[in-house]
């Protein structure tokens, strides 16, 4: 188990593309087992900044630590202990559910059994369907137990929910609970403020490259009150989506 | 943590995805086994060795038709008596269309004094044969004995057909396109697909990765090898008169040679239609340039030492010269030391040069 107070230290992070600076003197702290949300509008350096962590891109400067060690010391028993979901990952098309999870399985050393993360996806139905079968959502739910199957102690997740409908958003909502509920800690990256609202402990916004703003949801809703008008209040506290759901199911869709 | 079998290791599961995408996707399993034996077909049957047509010529003679001719020429009866040749009577005017669209090689006309007259092309090949024939009908018909005795011994070499010379090449050119296009394409595919860098931000060994490339390609070639020189011996009877193991070396250095080639290209491209024009471009000369489907001795000699650096015709001459010549291994000194500086410059530059996301 994690012992350090700090899963993620990121100080005076600098990263430039040419003339562009896409992360610009970011600084971040996460604490061991809470869940993180990195906001920021397109651009901002959010993937940027994760992908530095993830350790896939060199930083031009700035200090970097991760459950304690660092990529210049720990390369490869850190990658023993992170899990990570990439934006844009295709995965092989012509495997099937289990032989992906078995090859992901296949590069570390310890891990959980590929048959529990199937389970805790709920893709048993799908386990011997190919890759290139599944539907949008389900092929979000494999690249998570793609990142779980190494039992890792810190989760990288980039838009994990992007373009999928209510009920499989819904859904990998509860496997993030899930994971946060053992103690564990996870950076999340999202452009939908509900789903920062209900899983983030706490939030840092970005823009520009660099944090401005950092606090709990709640704190950071307040401290808007002062400056900007509340919009009018609403008649009830439930949302369109909640409507969509309750009229389409909690199910989850395997078209 | 209990002991994980070799099935579960990233080496064996890394090369099981390389056999399983392969067997999954048809058209590779073609282009690969069934596409090279079809060709060898083909061609086996469109230069199968066989007697050489007669030539066929045609008689001019003013008596055809005239049942009650008083005679028939002396020439003419040799002609006709003389079964290396096929022989069709002609009018004048039928006679020569029949020469201008090819049907008769060569005409020969009877004049009425008993001499004759060839009218033919000396620029076609098949004509000049046919008059070399009908002159030595006529000349032995009229009384000519040659003077000097001959004899001959009349051989079919099996390992000198046509069959013969393209089986090997066909296995180069079937070594270099897997070894090519089976590594290459599969690397910039998952490349492309961000599966390498998926596959990056986990602890997985970098040799592993490349070498399951290496095992699977060497799985293959033994299959591609064993079916394709296996179908040339069965079935058009392909001579294998060199050692069997040498030829397993050679093939095996040529598929690794052509597999460094393959990384190498693959080493830096970002997208699938990009890689692909990279490989049409390399392999193209080769194609033609390195003797596939006839002689590379057929260009000139300027351009004969680029030719002879070129990876596909060492292997093809190696493959050659084991297969129908029975030449061993340590002759083949040039050859093998191309295809070994391909193999080792290849895999330097590739790996000095793979992008690894």
């Amino acid at each position: 188990m994690v012992t350090q107070s700090s899963a993620l230290i990121v100080k005076d992070l600098r990263k430039s593309y040419g003339d562009v600076k896409a992360v610009d003197g970011l600084d971040l702290e996460i604490r061991s087992g809470e869940c993180f949300g990195l906001l920021g509008p397109n651009g901002a350096g959010k993937t940027t900044t994760i992908e530095i962590c993830e350790g896939l891109l060199e930083r031009d400067s700035g200090a970097l630590e991760l459950l304690g060690m660092t990529w210049e010391h720990d390369g490869n028993r850190l990658r023993e202990r992170l899990g990570i979901q990439l934006q844009d990952t295709q995965l092989s098309d012509k495997l099937s559910v289990r032989e992906t999870l078995e090859l992901f399985r296949s590069f570390y050393k310890t891990g959980r059994e590929v048959d529990e993360v199937i389970q805790l996806v709920q893709l048993e139905e799908k386990i011997s369907a190919r890759v290139g079968t599944l539907s949008g959502g389900q092929k979000q739910r494999l690249a998570i137990a793609c990142a779980l199957v190494g039992d890792p102690d810190l989760l990288f997740l980039d838009e994990p929910t992007t373009g999928l409908d209510p009920q499989s958003r819904r859904q990998l909502w509860a496997l993030i609970e899930e994971f946060k509920a053992t103690g564990r800690t996870i950076l999340l990256t999202t452009h939908y403020m509900d789903e920062a609202e209900r899983l983030c402990d706490r939030v840092a916004i970005v823009d520009h490259g660099h944090v401005i703003a950092l606090g709990t949801p709640r704190e950071l809703i307040d401290s808007i009150g002062a400056t900007v008008p509340a919009p009018p209040p609403r008649p009830t506290t439930h949302t369109l989506e909640d409507v969509f759901v309750a009229l389409t199911g909690r199910t989850l869709r395997d078209e | 943590m209990s002991e994980r079998g070799f099935r579960e290791t990233s080496l064996a599961q890394l090369t099981l995805v390389r056999f399983r995408e392969f067997i999954r996707q048809p058209e590779a399993v073609f282009w690969t086994f069934v596409f090279p034996i079809l060709l060898a077909v083909g061609l086996g049957l469109a230069f199968r060795s066989k007697a050489p047509d007669k030539p066929k010529i045609g008689i001019v003679s003013p008596t055809i038709g005239i049942a009650s001719a008083p005679s028939i020429p002396q020439p003419v009866v040799s002609l006709r008596k003389d079964s290396s040749l096929s022989v069709e009577m002609f009018s004048d005017s039928a006679a020569a269309r029949a020469l201008r669209t090819g049907r008769v090689s060569l005409l020969v006309v009877a004049q009425g004094d008993g001499q004759v007259r060839y009218v033919y092309d000396s620029t076609r090949d098949e004509s000049r044969t046919a008059k070399l024939l009908v002159d030595r009908a006529i000349q032995t018909g009229a009384g000519r004995t040659d003077p000097v005795h001959v004899t001959e011994t009349k051989v079919t070499d099996k390992g000198s057909r046509y069959i013969d010379f393209v089986i090997p090449g066909l296995l180069g050119m079937n070594l270099m396109g897997s070894g090519i296009w089976g590594i290459g394409f599969a690397i910039v595919d998952q490349r492309g697909k961000r599966l390498l860098k998926r596959f990056m931000a986990t602890p997985m060994s970098r040799a592993q990765y490349l070498l399951s490339f290496l095992l699977s390609r060497l799985f293959f070639l033994i299959l591609e090898v064993v079916t394709l020189l296996g179908f040339g011996a069965l079935v058009f009877g392909v001579p294998l008169r060199g050692s069997l193991v040498q030829l397993g070396v050679i093939c095996l250095l040529s598929a690794l040679s052509f597999s460094a080639l393959g990384l190498l290209i693959a080493s830096r491209a970002k997208t699938v239609e990009g890689v692909s024009g990279l490989m049409n471009l390399v392999m193209m000369p080769m194609w033609i340039f390195s003797g596939v489907f006839f002689s590379s001795s057929n260009f000139p000699s300027a351009v004969q030492p680029i030719i002879k650096i070129l990876p596909l015709t060492s292997v093809n001459d190696a493959l050659r010269a084991n297969m129908l010549e029975g030449t061993q291994i340590t002759a083949l000194g040039i050859e093998m030391a191309v295809i070994m500086g391909w193999l080792v410059i290849g895999f330097v530059l590739a790996l000095k040069l793979f992008r690894w996301r």
